[in-house]
């Protein structure tokens, strides 16, 4: 097949089949070279920039949220076009009819958007309750099946975090086919595909495909009304890289005012983009400055981007965050790098628009990336605190090399492969549970196998083994139920239309499980095994705090005795997952990642064996217990890199922070140094790293005087935030954690 | 197995102020200087930390490898490690034997040729001066200034590459004058390729207190930190 606007382009199998990741490979030119090409700010994109900061500026005074449209529920062609200065954007379009203003999405459920409202002063319009009386939301669904036994794990907060009352999010489109095909190419293929599901016997999996292909037809037809309301046609393949960029943000855009998924991920499209870009270059018609430009603007629409939320949700995922995350670099499956020049320009946009949590740029790190890019993602590091980084060796031989993250940590080949997001369960509240027969101290609840509370005056580590064995199993059995429920609910009353429409017609699927408090329950069984754990018996005969005699080997000292207990609880988990099927044959995986609900969870347990008193925040992901690494941290690097990704397919997520002085004396070392770092974490096939270069002091002078660092960011668990944007709580919690020091 | 053990009062598996690039550095116990301005006054008892075979360090330092690149590996600090010269010898004989770069960081105050074993697998020192003048070594270190001036003409005819290092300490050394000199003996000996100069710093004083001892320098000031630029700007190509 031709097409015009493909003049220029190398042929390939990607004309006559949806095929992006072979239109990448015959069109991308690789770059090797350093960062002296790139350009500064144009006027323009300043100007621009600086009425946006006047918004954020504006959004922050007004508590967080500067305006919800209470009488529109959000879809693709429901507002009105929306500009921050239609003059001067070269890439257009907003979520609603006014910048950062948000919409109200109650498909997930109608609770969520009133108590949302309600947080912020506002009151959502009895039109919109009307219009829902006689629907059913996700989150109605979800109620109407699950079990006593499901809401009161939910309560005890041994599960939490689920995605019951919101949209799932997880799912990445990819929003490039937009740009390549135009929506009709896409239109015809998927009709194609519901032709062809009738010549085989119809079963419920057949026909809920066959209703989800109706949606996602539907949906592209809406996606080109919403891009004809800005005065744009993408209903076929864009001309040019404006075009490009502008045919991908639609796509992206549909999906967001579709979806208020908790991760909103964006794929991997800036190795494509440059095709786009390259080609326009190579015609005389771009100059370098002007791709810049193009990619600042297409940057800036990302960072507009918002979701209504409850101060709950923000208690488990502070911050804010869309996690818009774009997987940037990487090496292609030939040998050769996937990073282009147009790499530099998307990293280049936290200079060029100053530092921000997103879009949440993860670099896909290889031993192979070239020289000159490793150093510049360092400096990137240095400067500005806002990029993680995920072993691309140890993801490319499972998932190819094309592959994007959603959220933080999950990786999943784009168009091909999605997941069903099952935030996490509480490790540590589970050893307590164990310890107690069957009773949350925290929620004086009974749940689970009822058995006697561990007697004795010594807690003997084998029966504690078994015992959390009965009741990993035990939970590990109830949480695959939930997500069942959960997600046959979301496909039935809350599907994915637009993103789904921008994924091949069959996919693989994934289920996601999580545990928090690794690091905790690690250096718990520890003290169990190699010290004395004590228990303290409340009146009614409870466990509810530890007497811990003598040392104990700690998670975070590159220890053997106590990394492989932490490896062991994720080995066991997993196993115990995999034996309840998962909702239509997904795949299971399990994450050590918490983003910022470590607080929330830490809240909810009670005291640990391991010194961790009632109340007080677990370490955030896979990261070892704060200020408990007494070997510096590339000792506390090795403890995390133990943790096997075979058993954690869903992402390790270690935050790693330390002070520029303990990185080198000059720049150039701490550069040089960053990238050994690296180097040498992924070498041990390590998942996942957060780089924070900054001072505890910087983090307290922000905590005291917020005005004075409106831009402040940091990562935390999978993501970055702007340090402003945490509660109090959470800002404690990070200033806490170890910052790996000179000495 | 030599039998052998060495007395180490810490690891840190991050180094990068003790030598080139990522470091191992194993901080050995016991030194028989009492410096005025030493921040690890925890480190002068030979009988305090804990005791580790060779192999126990290189093996630690072997789980560090993958972070090292091209140019880090192990240093040997303190304390003084060449009080345990023996043990420094054996654990840079295996980190050769493992392909591991080494670093030894000294006052230089003992005699080189008792430390020709360990010297022999050293390859960069990193050599404490800590001042350019006999008076100042006499009056708070407690040695000549011979004796470091001797262990670095013994390191260039060895041609050991080596860093002279120096504490910028407030009123007594924070001049032009004395950097000069300490560049002059840089000048003097071919080995050496590098100069660092570091601030002084008074976080030890809290390490002082609990050992209830005095910190003879924890009246001066930490030096600005737009002098150290400008004595470090003096340094020219010894600055890289």
């Amino acid at each position: 097949m031709e097409h015009k606007n493909w003049n220029g382009f190398a042929a390939g199998v990607w004309q006559d089949e949806i095929n992006v990741r072979d239109f990448i490979q015959k069109n991308y030119r690789e770059y090797t070279g350093d960062s002296s090409f790139l350009s500064g700010a144009t006027l323009r994109t300043q100007a621009l920039m600086k009425k946006v900061q006047n918004l954020f500026a504006l959004e922050r005074q007004f508590g967080g949220v500067l305006d919800i449209d209470t009488a529109t529920v959000s879809s693709l062609t429901a507002y009105s076009p929306g500009y921050i200065d239609k003059e001067n954007e070269l890439i257009v379009g907003l979520q609603t009819n006014r910048p950062l203003k948000r919409g109200v999405n109650p498909f997930g459920g109608m609770r969520m958007v009133k108590q949302a409202c309600e947080a912020y002063g506002y009151k959502l319009s009895r039109k919109v309750e009307e219009e829902f009386r006689f629907r059913t939301t996700h989150n109605d669904g979800v109620f109407r099946a699950y079990t006593d036994e499901m809401r009161k794990a939910r309560k005890c907060h041994v599960i939490t975090g689920l995605p019951d009352a919101y949209g799932r999010g997880r799912i990445i489109g990819d929003y490039r086919r937009v740009a390549l095909y135009g929506v009709d190419r896409l239109i015809e293929e998927k009709k194609k595909d519901k032709a062809r599901l009738g010549e085989v016997s119809f079963d419920t999996e057949q026909i809920r495909l066959d209703e989800e292909l109706y949606q996602q037809i539907a949906f592209l037809g809406y996606m080109k009304e919403m891009a004809a309301m800005y005065g744009y046609d993408i209903s076929q393949p864009a001309a040019n890289a404006r075009e490009a960029i502008q045919w991908t943000y639609f796509a992206y855009l549909g999906a967001i005012k579709e979806q208020n998924g908790a991760a909103m991920s964006l794929g991997r499209v800036s190795t494509f983009f440059d095709i786009y870009l390259q080609r326009d270059m190579d015609a005389g018609i771009l100059t370098e400055e002007g791709a810049q430009e193009l990619m600042d603007d297409f940057v800036i629409k990302l960072r507009m981007a918002r979701h209504l939320r409850t101060p709950e949700y923000n208690e488990l995922f502070g911050g804010d965050p869309m996690w818009i995350t774009e997987a940037v670099g990487g090496m292609g499956e030939d040998g050769r790098t996937l990073v282009t020049k147009n790499s530099y320009r998307v990293l280049n946009t936290l200079y060029t628009l100053g530092s921000s949590p997103e879009p949440n740029l993860t670099v896909l790190w290889s031993n192979q990336l070239p020289e000159n890019f490793k150093q510049f993602c360092a400096k990137v590091s240095i400067d500005t605190d806002s990029i993680q980084y995920e072993n691309d060796d140890l993801m490319r031989p499972i998932y190819g090399d094309d592959y994007a993250i959603a959220c933080c940590v999950s990786a999943m080949k784009v168009g091909k492969q999605m997941q069903f997001f099952g935030a996490r369960c509480n490790l540590a509240k589970l050893l307590l549970i164990a310890i107690n027969g069957g009773y949350d101290t925290s929620s004086n609840m009974a749940i689970g196998p009822q058995m006697e509370v561990m007697q004795g005056d010594k807690l003997d580590f084998d029966e504690v083994m078994r015992r959390m064995e009965v009741y990993m199993g035990w939970l590990s059995h109830l949480y695959v139920n939930t997500m069942n429920v959960i997600h046959y609910m979301h496909d039935k009353y809350a599907y994915e239309k637009t993103q789904m429409a921008l994924h091949d017609t069959s996919v693989d699927r994934f289920m996601a499980f999580g545990i928090a408090g690794l690091s905790v329950v690690a250096d718990s069984l520890s003290a169990i095994k190699y010290a004395e754990v004590q228990p303290i018996r409340s009146d009614d005969g409870y466990i509810t705090g530890f007497n811990t005699v003598g040392d104990f080997p700690k998670f975070g000292n590159d220890d053997d005795r106590v990394d492989l207990i932490a490896k062991d609880m994720t080995h066991r988990m997993i196993t115990e997952l995999r034996k309840t099927p998962a909702y239509r044959n997904a795949i299971h995986t399990l994450s050590v990642l918490t983003i910022t609900s470590n607080v929330m969870y830490g809240k909810n347990t009670g005291a640990t064996p391991d010194g961790r008193k009632n109340t007080e925040p677990f370490a955030p992901g896979a990261n070892p217990m704060h200020n408990r690494e007494q070997n510096g941290a590339l000792a506390s690097l090795n403890s995390v890199a133990k943790i096997s990704y075979d058993d954690c397919r869903d992402g390790i997520s270690n935050t790693f922070s330390i002070t520029p002085e303990a990185l080198g004396r000059t720049v150039e070392e701490r550069m040089s140094n960053l990238v050994t770092i690296l180097d040498g974490y992924f070498a041990q096939m390590a998942h996942h790293i957060n780089v924070n270069v900054l001072n505890r002091e910087t983090l307290m002078d922000a905590y005291e005087n917020p005005e004075a660092y409106p831009n402040l960011t940091i990562r935390v668990s999978g993501y970055a935030v702007n340090f402003n944007k945490l509660s109090r709580e959470q800002q404690r919690e990070v200033i806490s954690r170890t910052f790996h020091e000179a000495v | 197995m030599s039998g052998m053990t060495g007395r180490i009062h810490s690891f840190q598996s991050l180094g990068t102020l003790d030598g080139p690039g990522v470091r191992f550095v194993a901080f050995l116990q016991g030194c028989p200087l009492r410096c005025s301005c030493c921040h690890n006054p925890d480190t002068w008892n030979l009988d305090g930390g804990e005791a580790y075979t060779p192999e126990d360090v290189v093996r630690r330092a072997l789980r560090c490898r993958p972070y090292f690149g091209q140019k880090g590996g192990v240093t040997l600090s303190g304390g003084e490690p060449l009080l345990q010269r023996a043990f420094v010898a054996e654990v840079f004989r295996l980190c050769h034997e493992n392909g591991i770069n080494t670093c030894l960081d000294t006052s230089g105050c003992y005699a080189p040729e008792a430390c020709d074993a360990a010297l022999a697998h050293t390859d960069r020192v990193l050599l404490d001066v800590k001042y350019t003048s006999d008076e100042h070594y006499q009056q708070y270190v407690g040695c000549t200034m011979e004796k470091p001036m001797q262990f670095l003409r013994y390191l260039n005819q060895r041609q050991i590459p080596v860093t002279l290092r120096q504490v910028i300490i407030p009123t007594l050394n924070d001049t032009e004058v004395n950097v000069q000199a300490l560049l002059a003996i840089a000048k003097d000996h071919l080995c050496v390729d590098k100069v660092e100069l570091l601030p002084f710093r008074k976080i030890c004083q809290t390490k002082y207190d609990i050992l209830q001892k005095k910190f003879p320098f924890g009246h001066l000031p930490e030096p600005e930190k737009a002098c150290m630029e400008r004595l470090r700007s003096l340094l020219g190509v010894y600055g890289g």
